[in-house]
């Protein structure tokens, strides 16, 4: 899977209260979220971003709550993937099941410029910011995490061991 | 081989004789939590996933207490999706408002965990029961909807950093502190991934309800879990949780070996320690509290599964009595649970924080997230007791959170600006203490 697009870059420690303030945790319609999303510390992000853009931020992106609002914001807003310098644990489990593209690229994630061109290749594993003509290896995924993503989410992978067991 | 309390936890409920970690393991878990914010996600989720029935109604625990008692239209409706659920599978632990008490006050005192259980919630905070020496991490809405399904979780074995507290903590200086302390030292993502095992004379001198903060913030600095050992606390707490609960009727106890490997140790003196304030926007910006007497404050916020419990309100009644709150700050209580108001009521406590000019409320996480029942306006404020200061955390995105003791809370809302009790106590000791201690302390 190959996206390109304009690179949205943020600092470190991004939380979840600003990819998602609480104040409208009173929903899980995506499209209601996606309006919202990083309003607290970006509140032109939403008019800025485009579908298929990229979120680019530095180490512990997503820390703090464990609302999966978060990367079900990100994703309505149009964001077709996060490169960051790490994530923060509960996000990153947020993000595979939810069906999130993210990837673990700190050198790439820290010399990204915002409105830069980048272009992630999740198979090969690539990072290229097209506007520095720079091309960067992502950290690939345990196997345990890559399999959970090649069947779709944490829920297909647990239908399919039930139905192993005849439970489901 | 020599292992973690952490890595032993695991091991047991996988079903090995031994775990690394990094290793991948998939354990049973003994109770899946969520609320009503991240349960009606995890229930579209299951209910999309086509799955028709839970593991056990007995093992998952729906608390709905944070936008309780609703606080709008869309939050009764998220609500009301949570009650059907439960309705309709039979959920045993689920907690109508009334009845219910913010999560993580709330199951440890229903006896609903036990040592060395493996505990998910759909809530970040659900690092707080490690203080019964068991394993419990927080999770999304959909590794909940998976845990309902299955009563199994993936995790992935965390590595662990040791906290040493030598010797014992000063006057006025609690669980909090220390985990303030201790965020600042190593940052918010100083155990990004890992356990953080808490150890030492002070912990050892801790009360159970101190334990409970300390873990509380784990995920504060990025923490998987936090963990405090078994001692004879640890047994008192668990003979007197209701009569049939699983903290009496079942648990294992599990300790680290002496030789068992850390990715770090950390040493702190306790007695080095002061009461400690973290600064906007980052629960590791911190600084002494005795520093920021000049910091004006507009709200006072005691309470939260924080610092909701009983001896979290023994100690800002103890400041409070026979003092008043500021004119220019709002003092807001909020106990952990139910039985903690019944027990604040029974002592006198809950009294003498009215007196105070305290609001005591229900039971709710309210203002902590920026719910309600508290809500900052615009550069405005606020000196809590819950776990986060992030940008816009408690109300307006210009508003200020500074994290604290119930102490330093309570202090500072009778003073107006940040304050420690015995920066209050030489305050008054200029004449201004009503009671007549002359500043001494006999007030409290």
């Amino acid at each position: 899977m190959i996206m390109e697009g304009t690179a949205h870059k943020f600092g470190r420690d991004v939380d979840t209260d600003v990819i998602i303030p609480a104040r409208y945790l009173n929903t899980n319609d995506p499209q209601e979220l996606a309006r919202h999303c990083m309003e607290d510390i970006d509140a032109e992000f939403v008019r800025r971003v485009r579908a298929g853009d990229i979120m680019v931020a530095d180490e512990n992106f997503g820390c703090g709550s464990s609302r999966e609002h978060a990367p079900v914001s990100i994703m309505a807003a149009g964001v077709s993937v996060v490169v960051a310098a790490s994530f923060a644990r509960i996000f990153y489990r947020n993000a595979i099941n939810v069906g999130l593209p993210i990837v673990v690229c700190p050198p790439a994630a820290r010399e990204a410029r915002q409105g830069d061109r980048l272009r992630v290749d999740l198979g090969a594993g690539t990072v290229e910011n097209l506007t520095q003509g720079r091309s960067y290896a992502a950290e690939p995924f345990p196997p345990f995490m890559q399999e959970l993503i090649d069947r779709g989410g944490l829920l297909p992978y647990v239908k399919a061991k039930l139905a192993g067991k005849g439970q489901a | 081989m020599a292992s973690t309390i952490t890595e032993k936890i695991l091991a047991a409920a996988a079903g090995e004789a031994l775990v690394r970690p990094g290793q991948i393991i998939e354990a049973p878990v003994d109770l899946a939590l969520a609320n009503d914010i991240t349960a009606p996600l995890a229930i579209a989720e299951f209910e999309k996933a086509g799955f028709e029935r839970v593991f056990d109604p007995a093992r998952i625990a729906l608390v709905p207490d944070h936008f309780t008692p609703n606080k709008d239209v869309k939050s009764a409706e998220q609500a009301r999706k949570v009650r059907a659920f439960a309705c309709r599978h039979g959920i045993v632990n689920y907690f109508e408002v009334g009845r219910m008490g913010i999560e993580h006050a709330l199951l440890p005192e229903m006896g609903l965990v036990a040592p060395g259980d493996v505990v998910v919630g759909a809530d970040s905070h659900t690092c707080t029961y490690g203080a019964l020496a068991l394993f419990s991490t927080g999770v999304g809405s959909t590794d909940f909807a998976a845990a309902m399904a299955w009563g199994h979780v993936w995790l992935r074995v965390p590595e662990s950093i040791k906290f040493v507290y030598h010797g014992l903590p000063g006057r006025y200086v609690t669980g909090k502190d220390l985990i303030l302390d201790t965020i600042g030292r190593i940052g918010v993502d100083g155990a990004l991934y890992m356990a953080m095992e808490f150890t030492g004379e002070a912990i050892e001198a801790l009360s159970m309800d101190g334990r409970f903060t300390m873990c509380n913030m784990a995920i504060e600095a990025g923490g998987k879990c936090g963990v405090i050992a078994h001692d004879e606390k640890t047994a008192a707490y668990l003979a007197t949780r209701p009569q049939g609960s699983r903290a009496r009727t079942a648990g294992e106890v599990f300790a680290s070996d002496p030789d068992a490997h850390y990715a770090q140790v950390v040493e702190i003196a306790a007695a080095e320690v002061r009461p400690t304030v973290a600064k906007p926007h980052l629960p590791a910006n911190t600084a002494a509290a005795d520093e920021l007497a000049g910091v004006q404050i507009d709200q006072v916020v005691i309470g939260s599964c924080t610092n909701g419990r009983l001896e979290d309100l023994h100690q800002a009644a103890e400041i409070l009595r026979g003092r008043t709150v500021h004119p220019n700050v709002r003092l807001i209580i909020l106990p952990g649970t139910q039985q903690v108001c019944l027990d604040a009521a029974a002592d006198g406590t809950m009294r003498t924080l009215i007196e105070a000019g305290a609001a005591f409320s229900t039971p709710t996480c309210g203002p902590c997230l920026g719910g309600h029942m508290g809500i900052l306006a615009a550069g405005e404020r606020c000196v809590s007791t819950t776990n986060r200061n992030f940008v816009g955390r408690m109300g307006d995105v210009t508003s200020e959170v500074y994290l604290a003791s119930p102490y330093v809370a309570a202090a500072t809302a009778v003073a107006g600006h940040i304050a420690t009790p015995e920066a209050l106590g030489r305050q008054f000791a200029g004449g201004g203490c009503r009671c007549g201690c002359g500043g001494a302390g006999g007030c409290r």
